[in-house]
């Protein structure tokens, strides 16, 4: 299998032409509904509709963590291994968006694939897909993106550092790529119990696969830089890709940038590490017509979408650019690096809504 | 009626200031009580109601194919009246007040949401919950009050145009989405000051039309043509269940704010309004509906008009929990909770707006006995010279206020 899988047209283009032109003269029929909304109603994963999934299944991994098997709308396509999806659930009526690993294996014949969810404390998200989800659920998806994947060239040594949850996207990769040979896993988790995939893996390297390394932390402690470079001495002639918490990946990166081998290592974060916070202020949505106080803590996202208003978001970590609205006066302050951005009025300057705080009184064309 | 502040018996005067801002303090924590609960259950209830709708109006829309055949004309006409009204209702005014925006579904929210009516959604929003809420029954700010075209108050002066107040009103009744949509744009108050060249005005003008367009060619070309030989029995079902629709609504935003007994305020009397003093006038110048859940639902539970006009943001599936409550505080603050079943409603409604388009008094005055020599007076009242009106104006509301 190759990491990257031809994209599929997902409708002939004529045949698609046509349907659009048959929708578009259904609406007369159907104004001020679109037809969407009444086709919706039989048939929420055709080709054409809103990107959907069916939940199918919620399998237990451990105490606090399940993989979700999702049924994609005709429209998907498919992923390369180590990339995530956006996925919309409503949790107590709110609908609330998540980015997750893909876990699963390509070649599946059943059309699904699953991501695997470890519930974190007060995630309302992760709780709800872990505890409560019912088959049968039907979410919101995005297309599956992010570049944390081979390259076309692959290594012939690969290292991968991994804690938590932070195990997801390594394992859609191993599962994958059979024809990686040396492969190093060094996975962090409190007990041997709290291990994802644990059996799975153990069983990888049973069969020779990989070598695994498990920290369990809770007996042993975080592995700190110094420690993983002696447990894989080899380290400098890998190919690294590491998953896991802000502070982990920051050691990992400072360690490679210090042993001047920056480019040999890939990192993926579930959350923007958040740096400074400022003042906080007024954030007036001028089209909406909302205000609202927001501090200097809260992504302005956050703030809005707690306060009613429908935002445009995407991966909420300041990568996808999807949440950008344009800054028509005022400041805001990116969470990441402290970095303050300032529109005189009149101005459009374009910010990322996911990581950027009020830093004053700040208007948004939105 | 005449506005509360003139009222010889102002039943708001046994009410201290400090009355009023605990009044204000218990409904911000009945309201909190909702918000903190909303939840799955409310997600589920407004998603049924919208699904329910659809299925309604595809299988009456179906029907209506075989219109030609009078029991599929009956049955057709009467499942796209109800889907009218729980579109419109339950639906349409309630997404639009933003009650669902919490939910943060695209589908279901106050900013994308468009309704089968005349008036877009933007502008009705703007009108509805911007003007009328806040404005709720003050004299002269709440164009709802009479929309503008009545006399809705004892001290507006009488004119013999009145006189055709009820025809009016009943006509208004029947075209309610166009009479919604041109107050929506202003219209009356535009023509009046000669503005109809206002660029803004122009703009949103032809939204309407550009609407109405829509509507009018679904529901009169599209769906008629459709049914093929049945065109014109389609037709007809069509406009039916519009002006059913039309005067089902009508009816009931009759009954929320005009029934005998609602009061009504004078302009300065909101300067430097508290939060309390706004959570009194809503509850004093709101009427209820009393009824069965069907009845609550088709009328968009506006039938807890008193509760939609104290929360209009809570979603509507939550009024009748919290009308006891409510109900509870009007009793221990001695004030007056307004309501009555629908028929009751919409006649002490109707009978308003009878006795209003006559001149103060004279409805009152008359009886079996002297109804000829009444008519005579009403007769000379309207084309008499302006002395003698006034004269005769004078006499019969002194003779209202002597018995």
């Amino acid at each position: 299998m190759t990491a990257t899988v031809p994209r599929p047209t997902a409708a002939k283009p004529a045949l698609r032409v046509l349907r659009d032109r048959v929708l578009r003269v259904a609406e007369l029929v159907t104004t001020p509904l679109l037809p969407a909304d009444y086709l919706d109603l039989i048939d929420p994963l055709r080709s054409g509709a809103a990107l959907r999934g069916r939940i199918e299944a919620v399998l237990p991994e451990t105490r606090d963590a399940a993989t979700v098997v999702i049924r994609p709308g005709a429209d998907w396509q498919p992923h390369r291994p180590g990339q995530y999806v956006r996925i919309g659930i409503d949790v107590d009526g709110v609908r609330m968006w998540r980015a997750y690993s893909i876990t699963s294996d390509l070649g599946r014949t059943d059309g699904c694939f699953t991501v695997t969810v470890k519930a974190i404390p007060g995630g309302k998200v992760s709780n709800h897909l872990v505890r409560s989800t019912r088959p049968g659920t039907i979410v919101q998806l995005d297309q599956a993106t992010g570049d944390f994947c081979l390259p076309e060239q692959r290594p012939d040594k690969a290292l991968f550092v991994t804690a938590g949850s932070g195990i997801t996207p390594v394992m859609g990769i191993l599962r994958n790529h059979p024809e990686l040979t040396d492969v190093v896993l060094v996975h962090s988790a409190p007990t041997p119990d709290d291990v994802v995939f644990g059996a799975e893996l153990r069983q990888l390297a049973a069969d020779g696969r990989i070598r695994l390394v498990e920290q369990h932390t809770d007996t042993a402690g975080m592995l700190d830089a110094a420690a993983l470079a002696a447990l894989v001495p080899d380290l400098a002639e890998r190919a690294t890709w590491a998953c896991g918490p802000v502070g982990m990946l920051e050691a990992l990166e400072e360690h490679w940038a210090a042993a001047g081998i920056a480019d040999r290592l890939y990192t993926e974060r579930f959350r923007p590490k958040v740096l400074v916070t400022g003042e906080g202020g007024t954030v007036t949505f001028t089209k909406n017509g909302t205000s609202l106080e927001a501090d200097g803590a809260t992504p302005i996202l956050d703030a809005a979408e707690e306060a009613g208003v429908l935002m445009p978001s995407g991966c909420r970590m300041g990568i996808c650019y999807g949440c950008v609205l344009p800054l028509r006066e005022g400041a805001v302050r990116d969470l990441r690096t402290g970095e303050v951005t300032t529109a005189a009025p009149g101005d459009g300057v374009l910010v990322q809504t996911c990581i950027s705080a009020a830093a004053g009184a700040c208007d948004i064309d939105h | 009626m005449t506005v509360l502040q003139k009222k010889s018996d102002n039943p708001i005067e046994h009410l201290t200031p400090e009355d009023i801002e605990l009044i204000g303090k218990e409904l911000d924590e009945i309201r909190q009580g909702v918000m903190d609960s909303r939840g799955e259950s409310d997600a589920r209830y407004i998603r049924k109601v919208i699904d329910v709708h659809r299925k309604i109006e595809l299988g009456s829309r179906a029907v209506l194919l075989a219109s030609g055949f009078p029991p599929a004309w009956i049955a057709g006409t009467i499942g796209l009246s109800i889907a009218k009204i729980l579109e419109n209702m339950e639906i349409g005014h309630n997404i639009l007040h933003g009650q669902w925006d919490w939910m943060r579904d695209p589908k279901i929210h106050s900013t994308t949401w468009e309704w089968d009516m005349a008036s877009p959604a933007e502008q009705w929003k703007h009108s509805h919950n911007e003007l009328h809420h806040t404005y709720t029954n003050v004299i002269g700010k709440d164009n709802d009050l009479g929309y503008g075209i009545m006399r809705v108050d004892e001290d507006q002066p009488w004119i013999p145009m009145y006189l055709g107040q009820p025809l009016w009103s009943f006509i208004n009744a029947c075209f309610f989405e166009y009479g919604i949509a041109a107050y929506d744009l202003e219209l009356g108050a535009v023509i009046a000051k000669k503005q109809t060249g206002d660029p803004e005005f122009r703009r949103r003008a032809k939204q309407v039309l550009v609407k109405i367009g829509r509507q009018v060619r679904k529901d009169y070309l599209i769906h008629p043509l459709l049914s093929g030989p049945n065109f014109v029995a389609t037709l007809a079902a069509n406009f039916t269940a519009n002006i059913v629709r039309n005067l089902w609504s009508n009816s009931v935003i009759l009954c929320g704010h005009f029934p005998e007994g609602v009061e009504t305020f004078e302009k300065k009397s909101i300067d430097g309004e508290t939060r309390g003093e706004w959570y009194l006038r809503q509850m004093l110048g709101s009427a209820n509906i009393s009824g069965s859940k069907a009845m609550h639902i088709l009328t968009g539970n506006l039938s807890h008009q008193i509760e939609h006009h104290l929360f209009p943001d809570l979603p509507s599936n939550r009024y009748a929990e919290i009308a006891p409550k409510i109900r509870d505080l009007f009793d221990r603050y001695g004030l007056n909770y307004h309501t009555a079943p629908l028929p009751q409603q919409v006649g002490s409604a109707w009978h308003k707006i009878i006795r209003l388009s006559l001149p103060n008094g004279w409805l009152q005055n008359t009886t079996a006995r002297n109804l000829p020599s009444q008519v005579a007076k009403l007769w000379k009242m309207t084309t008499g010279a302006p002395k003698v009106r006034r004269a005769l104006i004078r006499e019969q509301a002194a003779m209202a206020a002597a018995a």
